[in-house]
């Protein structure tokens, strides 16, 4: 038995017939990272002896008991280094651990390594990461996706079972979709974002990636729930987010948004979405036409509001209390202005440019105001759009994993990319990508992810969806040759 | 709306941030098209609509105000730049 291909349900069962224990599943992957790291560059750095350690005392009671979780590089693990992939947080130590962390840890898991991703999470293929770049396992020539591309390249390569990402515009779905994993993103103020880096504060949301949607419930029921370290974090009554797992798609509504099927999306993953759309009708779901009218407006109005909220979040990192500093300031102005200049890279620098434009005076009607005024728009589609459907279909991504380097000199073509994914979150919607098959390009099979939204809060049944067709298909837990 | 009259050299010293010469030429012409993408929004009414600043209607949320444990000293300084005597060093910012 290969431990390091096994899901958190096949671990589970594993410790429970004591087939192997903790320390055994930790140690294979340990092997698998020593192996696949070389090439896939997922891991910033990982404290395996820590973990051993956990691993010796972990408890398989527990409901995640003896479970190793990779961590974006985004959330902070208490005496773990926490850099957001930014050169101006290299070398910080997160003194306590976010609301997540100490979730998991409570369910008994064991949060394993920090996990590449782009710096301070903007960016779509991993590649502004400041320290690596990591490869796709599918094809080592190509991006993972992003921003939660080592999240999930980690997951793909067999080297984590599971992994937390963050998602404000995607960066869990479009990854897993690249890699051929299975990525949640929760409802606006399902998950406490206490201790997450924040990038655009009412975007962001932390949630799984894995290898099938049953773990990613598992995972949502460890880290779900209000917390008063969060206020936008809601109170709901608690909920077993496997409780619509196990069955299938009959009667089911589906819903199709005719804005989603568009020229311009990539012939093999345009087909492959529209062969899963077609196993969902077979196994019972009832498919409905309807509109999104406001879609073309989503990615401006995404990049009005996360760079406008991003420049006021990443004001903080001004090199006095925490992170890297210039060397020999002159004075407060030259030290902010050198020290910022020095940490950031290029996206990061671009963003706070335009955010900053955007909110400034004379331009915030013009651009901020008006862009949540069409989110109110986009938010309202999906209110109808959620009164004729349980659940709405379409891709997660159009085009299949790019090669590295390709669009790092074009942002907007970078940013037009995130056309599918953005608009959920400007809704405070779930959603969820799961494999709908593969692309073949140079002889390399390239995963296709096939995305489900679903209402606020509605995540039960969402995963219920996605579930049934992940069981129906058979396009998941296939094997990345890298 | 305005047409895009970006002027990143401004707005950088707005952002606290210094850029080379060569970065304010690729992201005056990068961001530029970026505006121009942006410019469509215009088209639509948004005459009587509320602007969206959060997905969930929750208002002045608000906690026991209980004393609870903060970071140690110690932890905080650890990832100061610059300390001294329990306190973070920067550089002098009133006039003698």
């Amino acid at each position: 038995m290969n431990l390091a291909s096994l899901t958190i349900s096949e671990i589970q069962e594993g410790f429970r017939a004591k087939t192997f224990s903790p320390v055994d599943l930790l140690r294979a992957l340990e092997l698998r990272i020593e192996s696949a790291e070389p090439t896939i560059q997922a891991f910033l750095s990982r404290d395996f002896h820590e973990a051993l350690k956990r691993a010796g005392q972990a408890d398989v009671s527990l409901p995640l008991g003896g479970i190793p979780i990779g961590i974006k590089d985004v959330i902070t693990v208490k005496g773990q280094p926490c850099t957001a992939a930014s050169k101006i947080l290299r070398g910080y130590t997160a003194p306590y651990d976010a609301t997540v962390i100490t979730r998991l840890k409570a369910a008994g898991a064991i949060p394993f390594g920090r996990l590449n991703m782009d710096e301070f999470a903007m960016g779509s293929s991993t590649e502004n990461s400041a320290y690596q770049v990591t490869r796709n396992p599918w094809d080592t020539s190509r991006i993972p996706g992003g921003s939660s591309g080592g999240s999930a390249a980690a997951v793909a390569a067999r080297e984590v079972p599971a992994a937390l990402g963050s998602d404000t515009g995607g960066s869990i779905r479009q990854p897993a979709a690249l890699c051929g994993c299975v990525g949640l993103k929760p409802s606006y103020g399902r998950v406490s974002r206490y201790g997450l880096i924040a990038f655009a504060s009412s975007l962001d949301q932390i949630g799984p990636i894995a290898r099938t949607t049953r773990d990613c419930a598992l995972l949502l029921n460890a880290i779900a729930g209000r917390d008063p370290m969060d206020s936008t974090s809601l109170d709901r009554p608690a909920e077993d987010f496997t409780a619509g797992l196990g069955r299938d798609l009959k009667g089911v509504r589906l819903g199709i948004p005719k804005e989603y099927f568009v020229d311009g999306m990539d012939a093999g993953v345009r087909a492959a979405v529209e062969s899963a759309i077609k196993h969902c009708a077979d196994a019972g779901a009832e498919l409905v036409d309807i509109s999104l009218p406001h879609t073309e407006f989503a990615v401006s109005v995404y990049y009005i509001i996360a760079t406008a909220e991003a420049s006021a979040n990443l004001a903080r990192f001004d090199g006095v209390r925490y992170g890297n500093r210039a060397d020999a300031p002159k004075d407060l102005m030259d030290l902010y202005l050198r020290t910022r200049e020095e940490g950031f890279g290029s996206e990061v620098k671009r963003r706070i440019i335009l955010g900053t434009y955007v909110l400034s005076s004379g331009y915030y009607d013009a651009y901020y105001l008006r862009a949540q005024k069409v989110r109110t728009l986009i938010r309202r589609d999906f209110e109808a759009a959620f009164e004729k459907v349980d659940a709405i279909v379409c891709p997660t991504s159009p085009d299949v994993a790019f090669p590295i380097g390709e669009r790092t000199n074009d942002p907007l073509k970078m940013y037009l990319a995130d056309i599918f994914t953005i608009a959920a979150n400007l809704a405070g919607i779930c959603g969820i990508s799961v494999p709908c098959g593969f692309v073949e390009e140079g002889g390399k099979n390239l995963p296709v992810g096939l995305q489900f939204l679903g209402r606020s809060l509605d995540e039960t049944r969402l995963l219920g969806i996605a579930d049934a067709y992940e069981r129906a298909s058979g396009w998941s837990r296939q094997t990345a040759p890298a | 709306m305005s047409s895009p009259d970006l002027n990143v050299r401004n707005v950088a010293r707005l952002a606290r941030l210094a850029l080379s010469e060569e970065e304010i030429t690729t992201f005056q012409s990068q961001l530029g098209r970026v505006l121009e993408h942006i410019e469509h929004l215009k088209k639509l009414d948004v005459s009587g609509v509320e602007p969206t600043a959060h997905t969930y209607p929750v208002f002045n949320v608000t906690r026991e105000d209980t004393p609870g444990a903060s970071l140690p000293r110690e932890a905080v300084l650890a990832n100061a730049p610059r300390a001294a005597n329990n306190l973070i060093i920067v550089p002098k910012v009133v006039e003698s």
